[in-house]
């Protein structure tokens, strides 16, 4: 029948089918081909466990410590032969397989060009973060430096390149000012960044360490995308989202805090808030004080926080920051013997900064960042007799004064990037940066002096990372900025450059040229001020690998259209910018090593600066060497971690040659040396302790975490002196010393994880 | 006789896919053995190369994936106890990606998150004073969710022991506690019956090792 006939066919087809199958299947084991080869470097080295593969088959094999390969293989016809190895570019070569036939290749894989391999554009720079190969600092290490006390700045300090100036805050960078330094979190600048100014008293930096992950330190020739700074830029990275929820409680001898920091259950977003209080009324009783306080320093300080993960690659950031702080003392008045000179601060400050990047897709990457800050200063100087009552002195009434200083600042930047294949790319955007200072000073009469700055400050930059090999690369850029307040713009270019001159160490240059606005407390009238310049020439040669790192630093800075002052109706104090006709210039050796292997849980870092610097700027009757700056710095940070006392040992020693001092004053227009003269070498030995009772305990795991602190800040009580302040008329004057010999802080600190308790009670459900 | 030919012709195919997949034991079966037996980086490196061809040919198998990640691990931890740890970023590196991989292809699987704790082990092992804070909760987490999803794998416990073994005393680490952990996975062990010849079922050889380090 028909089906019967077919089903029969349908049987031998299928026995035929059968035995096709089947004689492939032994066909294919007889064609058997060889394929071998050897793979090298472009230097002809062997590569060793390359991965070769015949692709999207079993067939394959791996170098051996020669670089040669052999396998055989039953495939035929048309295949990709593939070899392939992380950190090198891969090789495939099409070919068609023949029946027992063999193959032999010579393979050359080249390099990469990866993050991981390539040469890091480093001159001028100290990276803190633990990622990069080139960090010289972590998180961890800022939070341990002896004599730091948790203070960013004060923790760069001790790295070569800034000064040891203990009468005022700031990073004094290689012969500049603080003003020259300038920080900026989350690519866009602050405002503010230190406590407002008190005479000869060092304020610190505004923000908590533990908020940042990454920091930049730059001492010279830094990028494109920055700009507004002679010197140097402090560059700070706000965390992501964090591991896990935690809380945090904290206490000690100057105050209390406490926060909180949830993460979302998807682990998408995260928010969270601290307060702290600081009153350092009961320090003071105990660490006798210089000044007579009749207000104790007292900080109210609040932050907000929210990330939310925009997508996978993406990143929303705010941070918020709020802070009150008042002080008050009296010390015997150096213009009248038996009077006092009152000074008080009141402080209000704001700070809000968000933040967006994201990937764009195909290469693009977007930051975006806009700030906001409000600073109001409430400063009165009063003069005194013995009773501690305000009085005015014929011909010293300007030492009763208020004043009442208001900042409005906005920045906003935009940056674009592209990836220009491998690891190059070019990055290109804008900045906008409005301020409004509004001081009002009040003169001993009553009478008021208003006073406003605006500036609008817009900028357009553009730089370009180009890796030519994984030994060289370049970075060239560029930034147009305009003041509306001078009237002026500038254009400046920026180089760096870098070749890797073995497998741990590698050698780089930079330049550019930095303009900075004029500082708004020398401005009365605008005139026909300018920007002023700095260019700054870098070399340097860095060696480092995990556990060592040694850098060596040449600089030389050259200053043009500093600005000069006049004293305003003879007051020496009142100096107003009048003209651009400063200049100067800085040069210098730096080194730096640390050493983490050598003995077994002690880290220890050696820093040396060497600077020789002139300049004549504001006041100075003739180009000097400014007060600021001293010829010989260096510092000594040691750690060690004793396991089994859970406890970390913390010292550091800084060492500063004798600064200049100068009395300048003003005869009839002309400024004139009235005292002048050299300080005592500076030497300051600090001391902290870290206890961790908790580390590692089982039961609280790593989301309890509790940390005792001690740290004493010059423990030897050396004597220090930052140079002299003088009277009013030359007449006498005073050394500037710390306010107390030695501190001592103690204090408590705990994290737990909140998520802890959810988990309990679901593990016992 | 359409339908004749159709059930043929699926015959054929899967004939076909059965040989394939036939191979692919075959293949399998002759590496995994070696899992725990490789002692040498060379060996390893080159057992990591013959399972990610399996992995890349096949594309749809999450063992292949799972165990040229493993190696890696493995091989990063002998770099570790040889003092290499500057190399070890290198072999987590390459390890990452393929477990990724592997999870997507089968997810929930404790044998995954047994690898994913070893990886974030090894990530912190490297550089342990700055990785503290980031992996440790991670490795952490994934050996719970490993147990979690399958209270009967004997590596988990082995895992467990493995920590309380190499940590200091001062620091949590608890010898006798870390035997008696080793004591439950070889009870595991005991009754542990792979799904098949080719899924995870190493780790008796380390496990004799620990307990004869113990007295």
């Amino acid at each position: 029948m028909f089906a019967a006939k077919y089903h029969l066919n349908m049987k031998s087809l299928l026995i035929f089918s059968l035995l096709a199958i089947g004689l492939g299947i032994t066909k294919s084991t007889d064609a058997q081909s060889v394929i071998k080869g050897r793979v090298t470097d472009n230097k002809s080295k062997p590569l060793i466990g390359i991965n070769i593969t015949l692709k999207d088959t079993y067939d394959g094999a791996t170098t051996d410590s020669s670089g040669r390969f052999s396998f055989t293989t039953t495939e035929k016809g048309q295949q990709l032969l593939v070899a392939s190895s992380s950190g090198l570019k891969p090789f495939e070569q099409l070919l068609t397989l023949v029946k027992d036939s063999s193959y032999s290749f010579a393979i050359q894989l080249k390099e990469e060009i990866t993050e991981l391999k390539a040469v890091v554009i480093s001159a001028g720079t100290f990276e803190a973060s633990d990622k990069k190969r080139t960090t010289v600092l972590t998180p961890i290490d800022v939070a341990t430096t002896a004599g730091a006390n948790a203070d960013v700045t004060a923790a760069l300090k001790t790295l070569p390149g800034t000064q040891q100036v203990g009468e005022s805050e700031g990073l004094f960078v290689r012969g500049g000012t603080a003003s020259e330094t300038k920080t900026f979190i989350d690519g866009t600048l602050v405002n503010n960044f230190f406590y407002s100014s008190v005479p000869n008293i060092a304020q610190r930096s505004r923000f908590s360490p533990f908020i940042f992950k990454g920091t930049v330190f730059s001492t010279g020739g830094y990028s494109a995308l920055y700009g507004q700074a002679l010197s140097s830029a402090l560059i700070l990275e706000t965390i992501d989202l964090p591991e896990q929820s935690a809380g945090s409680l904290g206490i000690s001898v100057i105050g209390v805090n406490g926060g909180i920091q949830k993460l979302t259950k998807n682990k998408k977003a995260s928010w969270g808030f601290n307060y702290d209080y600081a009153n350092l009324w009961p320090a003071f009783k105990v660490i006798k004080q210089r000044q007579d306080y009749m207000t104790a320093p007292e900080y109210h300080t609040g932050d907000a926080n929210f990330r939310i993960k925009t997508s996978n690659t993406g990143m929303l950031k705010y941070y918020g920051y709020f802070s009150h702080n008042r002080l008050g003392f009296r010390e015997n008045s150096i213009d009248s013997i038996g009077y006092k000179d009152a000074f008080r601060l009141k402080n209000l400050n704001m700070y809000h900064n968000l933040s967006w990047r994201e990937s764009l897709g195909s290469g693009w990457k977007m930051n975006l960042g806009v700030s906001y800050a409000y600073n109001k200063d409430n400063i009165n100087g009063n003069m005194q007799d013995m009773n501690e009552k305000d009085v005015v002195l014929s011909g010293l009434e300007w030492k009763n004064f208020g004043l009442i200083s208001k900042g409005n600042y906005f920045n906003a930047k935009a940056v674009f990037e592209k990836r220009l294949g491998g690891i190059s790319a070019v990055r290109f955007g804008s900045e906008y940066n409005y301020s409004q200072d509004d001081p009002n000073y009040t003169d001993h009469s009553g009478q008021s002096y208003n006073f406003s700055i605006k500036e609008h400050l817009k900028s357009i930059f553009a730089e370009t990372d180009i890796y030519l090999t994984n030994s060289l690369a370049a970075k060239l850029g560029g930034r147009f900025e305009q003041s509306s307040l001078f009237d002026r713009s500038n254009i400046a270019p920026r180089v760096s450059l870098a070749y890797k001159t073995g497998k741990e160490s590698q050698a780089s240059l930079a330049y550019g040229i930095f303009y900075q606005n004029p500082e708004t407390k020398y401005l009365r009238s605008v005139g026909n001020l300018d920007f002023a310049r700095a260019t700054h020439y870098v070399a340097q040669y860095l060696k480092s690998n995990k556990y060592i790192t040694a850098r060596v630093e040449l600089f030389y800075k050259k200053y043009q259209d500093l600005i000069k002052t006049n004293a305003q109706n003879n007051n020496d104090n009142q100096q107003i910018a009048s003209n651009n006709n400063g200049y100067g210039d800085a040069k210098g050796i730096e080194l730096f090593w640390r050493d983490k292997k050598t003995i077994k849980n002690f880290d220890y870092w050696v820093s040396y600066s060497y600077l020789d610097t002139k300049r004549d700027f504001l006041n100075f009757p003739i180009a000097m060497q400014p007060s600021f700056a001293a010829k010989h710095t260096a510092s000594l940070v040691m750690k060690k971690f004793v396991t089994a006392w859970k406890t970390g040992f913390n010292m550091t020693y800084t060492y500063s040659s004798g600064r200049p001092y100068y009395n300048i004053y003003n005869d009839n227009g002309e400024n004139k040396f009235g005292d002048l003269g050299k300080t005592d070498d500076y030497h300051n030995v600090s001391f902290s302790l870290n206890y961790l009772p908790k580390l590692f305990n089982k039961d609280a795991g790593a989301s309890k975490f509790t940390v005792l602190v001690l740290s004493v800040n010059n423990i030897f009580g050396i004597k220090q002196t930052y140079g002299y302040k003088y009277s009013y008329n030359g007449a006498r004057k005073e050394l500037i010393v710390p306010p107390s010999r030695s501190f001592v802080f103690v204090g408590v600190f705990i994290s737990f994880g909140v998520d802890n308790t959810e988990n309990v009670i679901n593990n016992n459900l | 006789m359409k339908r004749i030919v159709l059930s043929l012709a699926v015959a054929v195919v899967c004939l076909a896919a059965n040989a394939q997949s036939e191979r692919y034991k075959a293949a399998m079966e002759k590496l995994v053995p070696a899992v725990d037996t490789t002692r040498s980086i060379t060996g390893l490196t080159e057992l990591a190369n013959s399972f990610q061809r399996i992995a890349e040919a096949e594309k749809t198998q999450w063992l292949p994936y799972y165990y040229a990640a493993l190696i890696n691990v493995n091989s990063a931890n002998m770099l570790f106890a040889n003092g290499q740890t500057d190399q070890i970023d290198l072999l987590t590196d390459k390890a990452a990606p393929l477990l990724a991989k592997a999870e997507e292809l089968q997810k929930d699987n404790s044998e995954i998150f047994c690898l994913k704790k070893m990886l974030n082990t090894a990530k912190m092992m490297a550089d342990p004073q700055n990785r503290y804070m980031t992996y440790g909760p991670a490795a952490a987490e994934a050996l719970a969710k490993a147990k979690q999803l399958n209270p009967e794998n004997p590596r988990v416990y082995l895992l467990e022991g493995q920590d309380l073994f190499f940590t200091p005393e001062q620091f949590g680490g608890d010898k006798q506690e870390a035997k008696k952990r080793f004591e439950e996975a070889s009870k595991k062990f005991e009754s542990y019956k792979p799904e098949d010849s080719i899924s995870p079922n190493w780790g008796r050889g380390q496990l004799s090792y620990f307990l004869s380090q113990i007295k």
